[in-house]
């Protein structure tokens, strides 16, 4: 494609252009490059397949007190004056802002190394190519095949990504990084439609991604998982397989938000004021982080404002050490900012980790005498922030644990579960392993896990 | 309903106008995003380069869409501005069938060699799935069309002065937090313009343009260790500036903020079963997730088993005609074309004409959503040989598939209202406005919750209840529908953000509907001691 990935040298041209442009007090400019494609597919055909290339700039500027943005993917002269004289004319018809942080000077950053040249070089033909290998494979698992595997509905999604972030004011900040990620997925459906299994990686590097052993977990869990008995809704100790924990623990990260807890609305305040920070909040083997020079994160090691950001642990040994603050609010505070705005909604840009121990899924059943295992999440969503209570539904193979053995396949669950009160309820952790690119999740093992309705859905 | 688009990546502009300054001269380049609205001649003459180049690369099939998106954004949160944002976004995406598969490819170039390079692309991409393909796609038939069509509206939302929207907000907020108890509020008004040229091989070539408007209220009262939260349901339109007037967001934060402050005093419910009495502000929703995603032909069809789902409602021969959805009071329409809705539109993003057709008649499962290289595979069940048109992407530089149209509950025969629901109910709940949501990928098992919940006992209101949501299975639940509000209580909600497709992509869409019980429905509690 025409629009190849910005370089460090392009986008740092090209911010200069537009500071040249601007004429308030204080201007940054945000810009991202991406190109991108991707690879859909089901009933053994790409249904659809596509490559997109996009880069957006956006301009943040500063005028008396007053904050606007603006955002434009037209690079011409023209428009991007357009666009600094928007951010600015906004900028001044904005009332005064009294928590405005001043935009930051030059920083210094440590390199991450985040790209990898297979994943840019993963054209049409050869994502097409990873796709055969995963229908082949998912059509002849091996293991146990009480039917045709060919009759497998097999539907599943490939997408390579690489992108540049580039961050410049005008006060002489300049930030720049480049990454990859891969991920591919597949979801495979026996005929009778009472069997389904997914399986799914992906990171930063295509080596992370092994197509025809995705097939064929995703074919061997629907194959196992075909007549599924009820069993009743209940407290159930459960195993989440990595891609479970990772559906369901980064919902903690909203909570986190520093402001929220000091004002009296997170699960993290503390009741008659302050917050949780300092105390033990959840079970002693569990500990929680961000770190964009990780390995296994590789995450970017700057926020939207330029501020680097730095290995954060959120929950060390089961006590909660650090709350995100804004730029904002940590000086209010007297702290420094973790950066990232002091959100935590959404991914913080400098990746997330769970850190594991040493036992394999594996043997986390082997342990357990009666239980139910978990591939996978879906329909998370929020049903009570002061407790950070959940509801979702399990998805995809979900099974009975009886002795150390997997004994059959279950009816999926609606479930209403906190990961702040499931993690003070754990009962094993798994090794960690990537899930996806900047995340790296256990498997999980927790006592009561509250399944409040059962799910016909397969 | 998720996304995982960032909306902000494509925000728009047009505070220009809105400065109440002169306008922006307009560009000295060719193809001006900032021109308005009726089939720039540059677009169509790219896109029609675009579907050539296509043809000439040996598609059988072509169309390209130059897409010109802008939106507005304004968020106040108690005495203060947090965010103003406008933005633009301008490329071309082209989709080309060979050989019976697709390709697609985009660009932000949008000159005439830019076109024409990312036609040849998107027929490379097409070249190599065909090797992993076995069915080839058919497309129902569609004419040719040409013409343009805009959202009515009296006054355009991005012309307004940022003024007058940063005062609304602030004025807002400030009447809220008057009210004893409560100490946040949080607002915020989302404002669109999409302009689309639509050029087909078939021999269409049409100009849209949407506008949309979508506000937001939430206030949060704290009490000795508590905090509670109110939303107030504020559907965004298909509409103009003149649907933010009519709100009166200033007039009722009050008595927004009021109840938000009630909740902390409000008795936690007792689980069991109760008769649901439910407003169309919550109602909407739930007719989305358990109606409108259910009866999506590609969903039915297993296309979307990766990610959001399949469907109950299948296979399509079995469920036709033949699936007992809900009660005989049920009757689901679905439409592109309803006054003021998000999905209303002249024609889809394949040029099919915007129609109306029921999913749901007196209760019984009718007909799926449809596009062109789906219908074929029900035409001889249905009867119906064209697309119903819910084709649409949701940026130039993503590719059109089949989306919800607007999925609306018609009202019953008899001019009910809530009022007389409730006073027909011995022991119920109202509930008012979405609250959370979740539902099965088979859109079987699902729990709703709401902003505020009111206690009815005899006919009555008897007071405030919270930690309220309710669990059912979707034929059940449509099963136990006894009673129905007739046309005046007919209302529309809607929502900016339904997530569907990989990668994903957000789609506007409207549900009007009236209000109606549902007998011994399962109610959770949801609260939790740390």
């Amino acid at each position: 494609m025409a629009d190849t990935l910005m370089t460090r040298d392009a986008m740092q041209t090209l911010a200069k252009r537009i500071l040249a442009l601007s004429s308030a007090d204080e201007t940054r400019v945000n810009i991202s490059s991406d190109a991108a494609g991707n690879t859909r597919f089901a009933a053994g055909d790409i249904t659809t397949s596509g490559d997109t290339e996009d880069t957006v700039i956006s301009i943040t500027s500063t005028v008396g007190g007053r904050r606007a943005s603006s955002t434009t993917n037209l690079m011409d002269d023209a428009s991007l004056k357009r666009a600094v004289d928007t951010a600015e004319r906004l900028a001044r018809l904005s009332p005064q802002d009294p928590e405005l942080v001043p935009e930051l000077g030059p920083q210094q950053y440590q390199n991450v190394d985040a790209s990898n040249a297979d994943v840019s070089d993963l054209n049409a033909a050869s994502r097409a190519h990873a796709v055969e290998q995963l229908l082949i494979a998912a059509r002849a698992p091996g293991g146990a095949m009480p039917i045709d595997p060919a009759t497998l509905f097999v539907a599943g999604f490939l997408e390579a990504r690489s992108g540049a972030r580039g961050v410049a004011t005008s006060k002489g900040l300049f930030a720049y990084h480049a990454s990859t990620d891969v991920s591919l997925s597949c979801t495979a459906r026996t005929p009778d439609g009472t069997g389904s299994g997914y399986a799914s990686a992906g990171g930063r590097a295509w080596t992370a991604v092994d197509p025809g052993a995705l097939g064929r977990r995703a074919a061997q869990k629907a194959l196992a998982s075909r007549n599924p008995v009820a069993i009743e809704p209940g407290r159930y100790t459960v195993i989440l397989e990595p891609r479970a924990v990772a559906d369901f623990i980064p919902g903690l990260m909203g909570s986190l938000n520093a402001r929220s807890a000091d004002e009296g609305r997170s699960a993290f305040s503390r009741k008659g004021g302050g917050t949780k920070l300092g105390e033990k909040i959840v079970d002693e083997r569990i500990t929680m982080l961000s770190d964009p020079f990780d390995p296994d994160l590789r995450g970017q090691p700057f926020d939207s404002d330029g501020l680097p950001l730095k290995r954060v642990v959120w929950i060390e040994n089961g006590v909660l050490k650090n709350l995100a603050y804004s730029r904002f609010w940590a000086a209010k505070k007297g702290v420094e900012p973790t950066g990232g705005g002091g959100g935590g909604f959404g991914r913080n840009p400098a990746g997330l980790k769970l850190a594991g121990g040493t036992k394999s899924v594996d043997e986390l059943i082997a342990g357990t005498d009666r239980g139910v295992l978990v591939t996978h999440f879906f329909y998370i969503r929020s049903l009570d922030q002061r407790t950070v209570l959940l509801t979702g539904l399990t998805r995809d193979g979900t099974f009975l644990i009886e002795n150390g053995k997997i004994t059959k396949s279950i009816k999926n669950f609606r479930w209403n579960d906190s990961p702040l009160l499931s993690l003070a309820r754990l009962a094993d952790i798994g090794k960690a392993e990537p899930v996806e690119a900047g995340l790296v999740m256990p498997s999980l093992k927790i006592n009561d896990f509250t399944f409040s309705s059962l799910s016909d859905a397969v | 309903m998720t996304s995982r688009r960032d909306f902000l990546k494509t925000a728009a502009i047009g505070a220009v106008a809105a400065a109440g300054t002169s306008r922006i001269a307009r560009s000295e380049s060719l193809l001006d995003p900032w021109s308005s609205h009726t089939g720039d001649p540059m677009a169509n003459e790219i896109a029609l380069a675009a579907i050539q180049a296509a043809k000439d690369a040996g598609a059988s099939y072509s169309d390209a869409r130059v897409g010109r998106y802008r939106r507005q954004f304004i968020a106040a949160r108690e005495h203060q501005i947090t965010g103003v944002n406008d933005s633009e976004s301008f490329g071309i995406g082209v989709r080309a069938l060979v050989n019976g598969a697709w390709g697609f490819a985009a660009t932000r170039d949008v000159s005439r060699e830019g076109a024409v390079r990312v036609a040849q692309q998107a027929v490379k991409v097409a070249r190599a799935a065909r090797a992993v393909t076995r069915t080839p796609v058919v497309l129902a038939p569609t004419p040719a069309v040409k013409g343009s069509w805009r959202t009515p509206v009296q006054q355009d939302p991005i012309d307004i002065p940022i003024e007058d929207k940063v005062a609304l907000l602030l004025a807002a907020n400030e009447a809220a937090l008057k009210v004893p108890g409560v100490r946040f509020a949080n607002s915020g008004l989302a404002l669109l313009r999409e302009e689309k040229t639509l050029a087909t091989t078939d021999g269409t070539l049409i100009t849209q343009t949407f506008v949309r408007v979508g506000p937001s209220f939430t206030v949060t009262a704290i009490g000795d260790g508590d905090f509670q939260s109110y939303t107030e349901e504020m559907a965004p339109r298909g509409s103009g500036w003149e649907y933010i007037t009519s709100l009166d967001m200033v007039g009722n934060a009050p008595k927004w903020a009021a109840i938000a402050a009630e909740k902390l005093t409000a008795k936690s419910v007792d689980v069991g079963r109760y008769d649901l009495i439910l407003d169309p502000t919550n109602l909407w929703l739930t007719i989305h997730e358990s109606v409108g995603h259910p009866t999506e032909l590609d969903r039915a069809r297993g296309y979307e088993a990766n990610y959001a789902g399949t469907s109950f409602v299948a296979p399509p021969e079995k469920m036709i005609g033949k699936l007992k959805y809900g009660s005989r009071l049920m009757n689901i329409q679905a439409d592109r074309v309803q006054q003021d809705s998000l999905s209303r539109c002249a024609w889809d993003d394949e040029g099919v004409a915007a129609e109306s057709w029921l999913l749901i008649k007196d209760g019984m499962f009718h007909d799926y959503q449809t596009v062109r290289d789906q219908a074929p595979a029900i035409a001889s069940l249905n009867g119906v040989n064209h697309s119903h048109g819910c084709s649409f992407a949701d940026s130039w530089d993503t590719v059109q598939f089949q989306r919800m149209p607007n999925v609306s509950l018609l009202p019953g025969n008899a001019d009910t209202t809530i009022d007389d629901i409730i006073a027909d109910t011995d022991r119920g709940i109202v509930i008012k406005n979405r609250g959370s949501w979740s539902i099965d990928q088979q859109r079987y098992n699902f729990q709703f919750s709401g902003q505020v919940f009111y206690e009815v006992r005899k006919g009555k209101i008897t007071g405030m209840l919270k930690d309220v949501a309710y669990q059912a299975r979707t034929p059940d639940f449509w099963g136990s529908m006894d009673m129905i509000g007739g046309k005046r209580s007919y209302w529309l909600g809607g929502t900016f953000s339904d997530g569907k497709g990989e990668p994903g992509q957000a789609s506007s869409v409207s549900h009007g509907c009236v209000p109606a019980r549902f007998r011994q429905v399962n109610i959770i509690n949801t609260a939790r001691s740390v």
